[in-house]
């Protein structure tokens, strides 16, 4: 009996270690050695935060120790008498940035509902790649593009138009150079459209079907269906992506400061020339007589890092459901 | 509504179709062999070409590689490959702010860096901050495409015995290959077009470059001083230039698009 079952009985395996996996082939630090360099290669990222902040603050420690905070509310710019002051930057920051939005979000918004709710496949992936081919003409073009062909039609038609029949309003009164403030403004729409366009058609699409089939089921009209269902179930994507867009505009330098006119004062008008804080950079960081200067421009700089990256933080926190963290997207 | 929301998306268009009418309307006829072989002459003089500033963008854009990809693919191989959870979402998080910062902060940060320690500007300092621009977009679009790997693979190579390093070298970054260097073409192309931050990290030059310590000229950098100047024959090659670029840009895309057929767009 013992013999049978000695015969039928499993062979005994060796006892399984704790690492059940077999050794593998090969030095055994090797792997370690990589993990650690792939780990080190990523933590760059954390690295590079912290030192773009750090060096952005390093930079102007002599002007924020000499304005502190009188510096974002003095509108004085003058390097020859070393007095330095942020509010015209910011306020032109600003409202190109505004202008932006308010040309590209509606064109955007209404570009993505033609895509994802009207547009036949057949006319959907050509505009699709024509708007990606838009977001990879570099800014400088869009400058060069905008002094010789824009300005001069804005100077020319547009801005005349305006003031014959808005002129009623400060915005659009005062003298017509041709940069300005709404110049900066249309070239920062056209570089921020792509983006907003391909967020707004994520979003939308992301609406589930299901909504639509039930607005149409209680009968409403293909309008009423994508006012209703559509566009106020996407309302907080649709807000993400206008702030994504906002952070790419305050980002904006070679196009803005070839346009917009440099010169830093406020004006309620829109036909006046402004600055904002990357083109002051850009114009007068080489150009920087004294260290206070320099110190001042790296202000600015830390000013721009600060609200760029607090308005992007945002976008993405009100983007996280649609896109899973991060847009993946290059512009 | 339907032909208003058609008029929208064309109007979104149109400034595709306008910049480059005016690029090849303007810069086709600057476009001659001496633009792509000759230095550019003096202020004011006519003729010149910007021959130097195409060499320097090449030559950037092989430094910034050099920086942008090394980390940029080990980087996003950690995160596919080695990251937890935590640890993944925050790097991904901090990838996408680092996206965001504007373009000219970089060059300030540089600057600071390679340029006033050394006392000078270098065609370095232009490469090492094109390539920091680059590796945050190299890691994201590396990570990707490397979770699209299929986890059978790396099991069945870890069943065989191999090392988890050669797992990854070998065989998921192989056949992840294309869409990593599809990844890095992107990158590419979105760092050959800026300015910003070559405007003092790089500077400019209008003569060739031969020691990577000195100033270097690149396509941007020339097209926007040439813009910007009050010479007409300038603005002629400023618009050669720009369409150059484009060019190159475009080159860049297509290969991309190339690469990437067969694989489902959106």
């Amino acid at each position: 009996m013992t013999a049978l079952r000695a015969r039928f009985m499993p062979p005994t395996m060796p006892a399984a270690k704790s690492s059940s996996l077999l050794p593998p082939v090969g030095s055994p630090w090797a792997d370690r050695t990589f993990k650690w360099a792939a780990l080190l290669a990523a933590l760059t990222i954390a690295a590079l935060i912290v030192l773009v902040g750090w060096e952005l603050y390093a930079g102007s420690r002599l002007a924020i120790a000499k304005f502190g905070a009188s510096f974002f509310v003095s509108s004085k710019w003058n390097p020859v008498t070393n007095q330095y002051g942020a509010l015209p930057f910011i306020f032109g920051t600003l409202v190109s940035s505004l202008i932006a939005l308010a040309i590209a979000v509606p064109l955007g918004v209404a570009t993505a509902l033609f895509l994802t709710e009207l547009a036949p496949q057949k006319i959907r992936q050509p505009i699709i790649t024509l708007i990606e081919m838009l977001a990879a003409v570099p800014s400088v073009i869009f400058g060069m593009w905008g002094i010789f062909v824009l300005v001069p039609w804005l100077r020319d038609h547009l801005f005349i138009w305006l003031k014959n029949t808005l002129g009623f309003l400060p915005l659009f009164q005062g003298p017509i150079y041709g940069p300005s403030m709404m110049a900066g403004g249309i070239v920062v729409a056209i570089m921020i459209l792509p983006i907003i366009t391909s967020i707004s058609r994520e979003i939308l699409r992301s609406v589930p079907d299901l909504q639509r089939e039930a607005a149409y089921a209680l009968g409403a009209t293909r309008w009423e269906v994508i006012r209703i269902a559509v566009l106020s179930y996407a309302r907080r994507g649709l807000l993400g992506a206008a702030v994504l867009g906002l952070g790419r505009a305050l980002g904006e330098t070679m196009a803005v400061t070839m346009v917009i006119g440099n010169r830093p004062e406020i004006s309620a008008s829109l036909f006046a020339p402004g600055y904002t804080l990357a083109s002051v950079i850009a114009n007068e960081f080489t150009e920087a007589t004294s260290d206070l200067y320099l110190n001042a421009l790296f202000e600015l700089g830390l000013v721009l890092l600060g609200v760029t990256i607090l308005v992007n933080i945002a976008a993405q926190v009100m983007l996280k459901s649609i896109t899973g963290g991060g847009t993946g997207k290059v512009y | 509504m339907s032909a208003a929301l058609f008029v929208c998306a064309l109007m979104v268009i149109a400034p595709l179709f306008l910049v480059t009418y005016f690029l090849v309307a303007e810069g086709a006829s600057a476009l001659d062999w001496h633009f792509f072989t000759q230095l550019p002459k003096p202020t004011g003089e006519a003729g010149g070409g910007m021959a130097n500033a195409i060499v320097g963008t090449f030559m950037l854009l092989a430094m910034a590689s050099a920086i942008g990809v090394p980390f940029g693919v080990m980087g996003g191989v950690y995160l596919a490959e080695y990251g937890g959870e935590r640890a993944s979402n925050g790097l991904r998080f901090a990838a996408d702010v680092l996206n965001g910062v504007p373009s000219i902060v970089w060059g300030m940060v540089v600057y600071l860096l390679l340029v006033v320690p050394f006392k000078t500007f270098s065609a370095y300092a232009g490469g090492v901050a094109l390539g920091l621009m680059m590796i945050p977009l190299v890691m994201r679009t590396t990570e990707e495409v490397l979770v699209l790997v299929p986890q059978s693979y790396r099991e069945a190579a870890l069943a065989l015995g191999i090392a988890r390093w050669k797992v990854i070298c070998v065989i998921v970054l192989k056949t992840a290959l294309k869409g990593i260097v599809t990844g890095v073409l992107i990158a590419l192309a979105r760092v050959a077009g800026e300015t910003a931050p070559l405007l003092f990290t790089a500077l400019g030059n209008n003569f060739w470059n031969h020691n990577l310590k000195e100033p270097i000229a690149a396509l941007p950098l020339q097209i926007f001083s040439y813009a910007i100047s009050p010479y007409d024959d300038w603005h002629r090659q400023a618009w050669a230039g720009a369409l150059v670029l484009m060019a190159m840009i475009l080159l860049l895309n297509l290969t991309v698009r190339f690469l990437s057929r067969g694989r489902k767009f959106d």
